[in-house]
């Protein structure tokens, strides 16, 4: 790689405006990025890979590994900026045309050299530019990746109803994956509560098949396990229907139409009552707690 | 070879699993437990697993046959304390361990089990009153 280090050495002033021409008039967003920024980027890139490619031409060799940090760098920023990945890689990619130009220049008298260090230093540049997608892609999806957890943790919040009773209020559909967060979650939050009763209720979840069921089945029985009466509520007519027609067998489960009413079999289990304090005034009946 | 302690309390007896069950452990608890039972016509057993952190099938099958040995020789067993790690475990290995009860933590266990004798002891002490 001498004879390309020493020509880009000699041709960098030409080589770099040549680049920064070459992307004014390709994907230069200028709404994005100002001129200076941009301009000190490409000088520093272009020292970068000059240096390196003096003792390598492996663009994953140790001697590379400073351009690696550099275009990590630049490219989560310019992910951050609003550009796309096609634009950060054409940025690398559009270094060729002056690198070629300048390699012309200066080996115009033999050919075979010339050839030879064109395909070196398409290659080089061309690698670098993959980098740049590479990374781009690893960071979008390290963004989804986030996005799932925080979907997955919203989506399964347990609530505590009373002392020692527990909800969990189940919205859209379960699926393997979101089955062993709600019964993790649901379990660490009878130990940490100190639960006797958790109610489980599916009033939002959308269909119930057999899977659905069956991850259904293995939540309770766990939580059963552990100590804690386990009830399901929030059964819709429809679904009724469907567990039945499914022939899933829900024998072993107490289920209730409504939340309200799995609460209340919990606290009379809890040997507790609800009793209204005032009589007469229906409007502003209060709960109160008695043994 | 260690050995799990069986302790005493009136009429149950009370078993905390503290360290790592290994096959032997689990096969020597087993007989020591169902001599105990027989030895002191317990009405009740307790164990307590909650510093138990692994669980296979064999500990599963090993648990189900303690409770089974014990119903057998007229004492109820209560298995407190399972970790939710250890409780998924099992619902995955398909060991829902129907015959067992279970309670959250010691304190539970001692008064399911005490409602349980008392229910016993009261339906006795009717026939008593008969005779």
């Amino acid at each position: 790689m001498s004879a390309f280090q020493e020509i880009v050495r000699a041709h960098e002033k030409a080589i770099l405006s040549g680049w920064l021409n070459e992307m004014s008039t390709s994907t230069r967003r200028k709404d994005l990025i100002n001129d200076a920024d941009f301009k000190s980027q490409a000088t520093e890139l272009l020292r970068l890979v000059t240096d390196a490619s003096q003792s390598s031409s492996d663009v994953q060799s140790e001697a590379f590994s400073a351009t690696r940090t550099f275009l990590k760098e630049i490219t989560k920023a310019r992910m951050d900026m609003g550009f796309s990945p096609a634009e950060i890689s054409m940025f690398v990619l559009s270094l060729k045309q002056p690198v070629f130009k300048a390699l012309r220049d200066a080996l115009k008298d033999n050919d075979a050299e010339l050839i030879d260090e064109i395909w070196l230093s398409n290659t080089l540049i061309d690698k670098i530019g993959m980098l740049t997608v590479d990374t781009a892609v690893g960071f979008r999806e390290l963004t989804i990746a986030r996005q799932q957890e925080e979907m997955l943790e919203l989506s399964t919040p347990v609530v505590k109803l009373w002392d020692g009773v527990l909800a969990l209020p189940l919205i859209g559909t379960l699926d393997s994956a979101r089955t062993q967060v709600v019964m993790e979650s649901l379990l660490s939050a009878i130990v940490e509560t100190n639960s006797q009763v958790a109610i489980i209720d599916i009033t939002g979840v959308p269909t119930v098949d057999t899977l659905v069921a069956q991850h259904l089945i293995k939540t309770i029985t766990a939580a059963r396990l552990m100590g804690a009466d386990c009830y399901l509520s929030g059964i819709r007519p429809a679904i009724a229907q469907t567990i039945v027609h499914l022939g899933i067998d829900l024998v072993d489960i107490q289920t209730k139409a409504k939340l309200s009413d799995a609460f209340a079999l919990a606290l009379t289990r809890m040997g507790k009552t609800i009793v209204s304090t005032k009589t007469a005034t229906v409007n502003n009946s209060q709960k109160a707690k008695e043994l | 070879m260690d050995r799990i302690p069986i302790l005493k309390m009136g009429d149950c007896l009370l078993v905390t699993i503290q360290v790592d069950m290994h096959d032997e452990l689990a096969m020597s608890l087993q007989e020591d437990l169902t001599a105990q039972i027989a030895r002191h016509a317990s009405r009740g057993v307790l164990i307590d697993i909650s510093s138990l952190e692994i669980v296979d099938s064999f500990i599963g099958r090993m648990l189900a046959n303690i409770a089974a040995m014990s119903r057998v020789l007229d004492a109820q067993t209560v298995l407190t304390g399972m970790q939710p790690a250890v409780a998924i475990t099992l619902v995955e290995l398909g060991m829902s361990l129907p015959g067992i009860k279970t309670a959250l933590n010691v304190e539970r266990g001692m008064a399911l089990l005490r409602e349980f004798m008392g229910n016993d002891a009261e339906s006795e002490e009717d026939d008593g009153s008969e005779e």
